[in-house]
Order: C-alpha cells, then structure tokens, then sequence
C-alpha cells in the first residue's frame, strides 16, 4: 500500500474545497458563527479541531472493528471528550497562555458536529492512515472557511487583522465608521452563505438540479 | 466473535468507561502540580499587570512578584490589618470578610493592589486595581474575562480600554467614584471612564464590579 496513493490524496484534498465540511456539507456552522468574530480565535479553532478530529479519526478507526454497533455513537463520544480533555489537560500544564486563550472553545470542540461526521462516515470503515488523512483535510477545510469569515469580520468590523490596526487612522479622521453588524453573530452566516455561492457558481457540479 | 450480543455490548461499554477513567484522572493527577503552579504565575502576572509592569520584567513574574510586591495583607471590615502575610492565597471569587490588600513598591512610591470580581455578559470577569498611597487616584487596572464576545466585550482586557483608568478619582470618603458608563456619556471626567460600544453589558459589569469590590474596602479609605 503507499501512502499517497491517488485516492489518499484525494481523501486528504476534496474536503478542502469540493466536499468542504461547511460549505458543501453544512456541518459545525454553529461554532463557525461563534468564534470567528476575530481572525486571532478562528485560526486557535480551527488547528484545535483539526488535531483532534484526525486523531479521533485514527483511535475510532483502530478500535472500528470491535466497536459494538449498538453503542457506536456512545464510544466515538467518550474517544472525543478524553482526548479534548487530556490535551487541554496537557496544555494548561505546559503552555498556560494558550490553554488561557482556549478556555471555550475547548468545551466547543466536544459539540462540534464535524467531528462526530466524519468519526461515523468514514473512520468506522476505514483503515487507520486514510482516516488520518480524511481528518486533517476535513479539519483543515473548517480552518479555512472560519479563516475566511474571521478575515472579513475583523477587518470589517474592528478594523483590524491579528489585533493589528489594517485601516488608517486618516480614514476614520475622514468619517470611515467599522461596520459594528460585522461583529455581530448574523454577518458570518451571511459570509458563509457568500462562500457557498462563490463556491457553487465556479463548480457547476455542486448545483442542484432545478426541476 | 459476535459484537453485537448484549453480553459483549455491556462488558465493552464497562472495560471501555473503566480504562478512560483510569487515564484522566492518572492525567489529571500527574499534572496537577505544575497546573496549580501556573495558575498562581498567572496570578502573580496579573497583579503585575495592574502595577503597569512591562511585560519583558513580567517573563520572570515569581521574581518580579517579590521585587515589587512588598507584603499580601490580610484586613478586615473595619480597615485593621489582621495578618501580615496571606492575602495571596485567598480566591478572588471566595472574598468574605477577610479582604486582601497587597502593598507594593514601584520605584520607591507605596501603591495598593486589590483584587476584583464579578459578572460581564456571558460568564465572570476578574481583575485587580492599583491606587496610589493616598488611597485617592487610580495607578493602573488590569482585567480579564472568560468568554465575553471578541471585539466587544472582550475589549476589556485590551490596553486601550485599560488605560483609561490610571489618574481617576478612585474614591472620596470611602464612596467608591471611580465609574464606567456608557460610550461618549462621560459627564465627570474626573472619575468617569468611557465604556465600550457595543459591550454595555460588560461594561456595565465592570462597573459593578468596581463598585462592589471597592466598596468593601471603604473603612481602610477613611483611615
């Protein structure tokens, strides 16, 4: 077996763009919505979730053949909520500044549906190293959606990017006002919703038939 | 073998909670000390921070704390000192009527340090607020906050919101003055401080929380 083989990479690259978690998928919008007001804590989630699902995907897809079928969900819960709790665990032990920044998005990572997805749709019959790589590129294509909406809700709402001053003082001297709707929760379904079309309009096969 | 029998099913669900159980709490355990100590570095920063110590001097804040933190007072209602040392170790969140006061030395001045806490939007804010020896005008703030919202609320453990205290009118014959109210409303601006837009309910929690700590100490104002 190789590691790269076509389909790995293809299981690594498609929910990066074509089969991206939030925008084709619909999954975990509701932590998209909460912690993407600001680039800084977007980008903190998104490599939270990233690490987590792929290695959740690995444990679940190591123990897939002796997982009672009856209790499945009840497992991939209790992989998920350990491995959350053992890596904040770790981090307020070894780097207390991020475990400080992190503090609620941790409890979110738990309730994030992604990681429930992609645990049931693929590591439950999947080889450990392919859902290794389905769970990097999924977490990896959240990242990127919540980077996107965190982009363009720090720059428009705060005027700012990584908490750095973007839009010149000289422009708020001429009248230039930060958008306060852009910090609100409501204006990242709305991002989201134009990623979605800017998504669709350039790939025909992801429209639905009208008929 | 059959993984479906109800037998595998409750032996699988037991061997798997027992295993879990057995590695959060070996987890927990092994790193309870160095997390304990973390926190109370992080405490020890926090009050630094309100001292407007740098944060280059804070890297090091066990040695900073004692260069210039000079005692952690305990007082009581009534304004008395009741121990010289201790005050350090009492939770902000648990303050009765053993209160703390920490006495300090920035370049060869006497400044107070007392801690705060209280309610924003979503969860509790915390903090610690610095006055000069004549227990009058404000020296420095520090605040933070659990989970208030990034851009608004959460502007309250920014610099620039923070800034905006040292100099006010802490109080005046142990009625607390110093006050936040709402953006742009400032009347007094002797001891008034421009809250955040957007953010009045934490805003607004910050008042409260100024107002309830400090009036606790109004009997070591007045002596």
């Amino acid at each position: 077996m190789e590691l790269f083989s076509k389909k790995n990479k293809e299981t690594f690259l498609s929910p990066l763009w074509l089969n991206n978690p939030v925008a084709v998928q619909v999954l975990g919008i509701c932590s998209a919505l909460a912690v993407t007001s600001k680039l800084e804590p977007a980008l903190v989630m998104g490599l939270s979730v990233t690490i987590i699902v792929a290695f959740a995907n690995v444990v679940i897809s190591l123990l897939r053949n002796t997982i009672p079928n009856r209790i499945r969900i009840i497992v991939q819960l209790v992989v998920v909520a350990a491995l959350v709790t053992i890596v904040s665990q770790v981090l307020k032990a070894f780097a207390y500044d991020v475990s400080v920044q992190l503090s609620v998005y941790v409890g979110l990572i738990i309730t994030n549906c992604i990681l429930m997805g992609r645990l049931e749709a693929f590591a439950m019959t999947n080889k450990p190293w392919d859902s290794f790589l389905d769970g990097l590129g999924s977490g990896l294509g959240y990242a990127l959606i919540l980077v996107i909406v965190g982009f363009f809700r720090e720059l428009l709402g705060s005027g700012t990017l990584l908490n750095f001053q973007i839009i010149p003082e000289c422009l708020y001297d001429c009248g230039y006002m930060n958008n306060g709707l852009m910090v609100l929760p409501p204006m990242a379904l709305i991002i989201v919703a134009c990623v979605i079309w800017f998504q669709r309009a350039k790939n025909p096969d992801l429209q639905e038939k009208s008929n | 073998m059959n993984t479906n029998s109800n037998k595998y099913t409750i032996i699988y669900a037991s061997i798997m909670v027992i295993i879990v159980a057995f590695l959060l709490a070996f987890v927990s355990s092994s790193l309870k000390e160095r997390q304990d100590k973390n926190v109370e570095l992080d405490k020890m920063k926090q009050i630094l921070s309100s001292l407007n110590i740098s944060d280059s001097e804070k890297a090091d804040a066990e040695k900073a704390y004692q260069k210039y933190v000079v005692a952690d007072r305990i007082i009581d209602q009534n304004g008395n000192i009741v121990s010289v040392n201790g005050g350090f170790s009492i939770d902000s969140k648990k303050i009765g009527d053993e209160l703390p006061l920490y006495e300090c030395k920035v370049d060869g001045e006497t400044k107070y340090v007392v801690p705060l806490y209280g309610a924003g939007l979503w969860g509790p804010i915390w903090g610690y607020i610095s006055f000069n020896s004549d227990k009058r005008t404000v020296y420095g703030t520090y605040f933070s906050h659990e989970g208030e919202t990034p851009g608004l609320g959460a502007e309250i453990a920014t610099e620039k919101f923070q800034s905006r205290f040292p100099g006010k009118v802490l109080q005046e014959n142990g009625t607390v003055k110093i006050s936040v109210v709402k953006n742009g409303k400032v009347v007094d601006s002797s001891c008034e401080v421009d809250g955040i837009s957007g953010g009045t309910i934490t805003s607004k929690g910050v008042d409260k929380m100024l107002h309830d700590c400090l009036s606790k100490y109004a009997n070591f104002f007045n002596k």
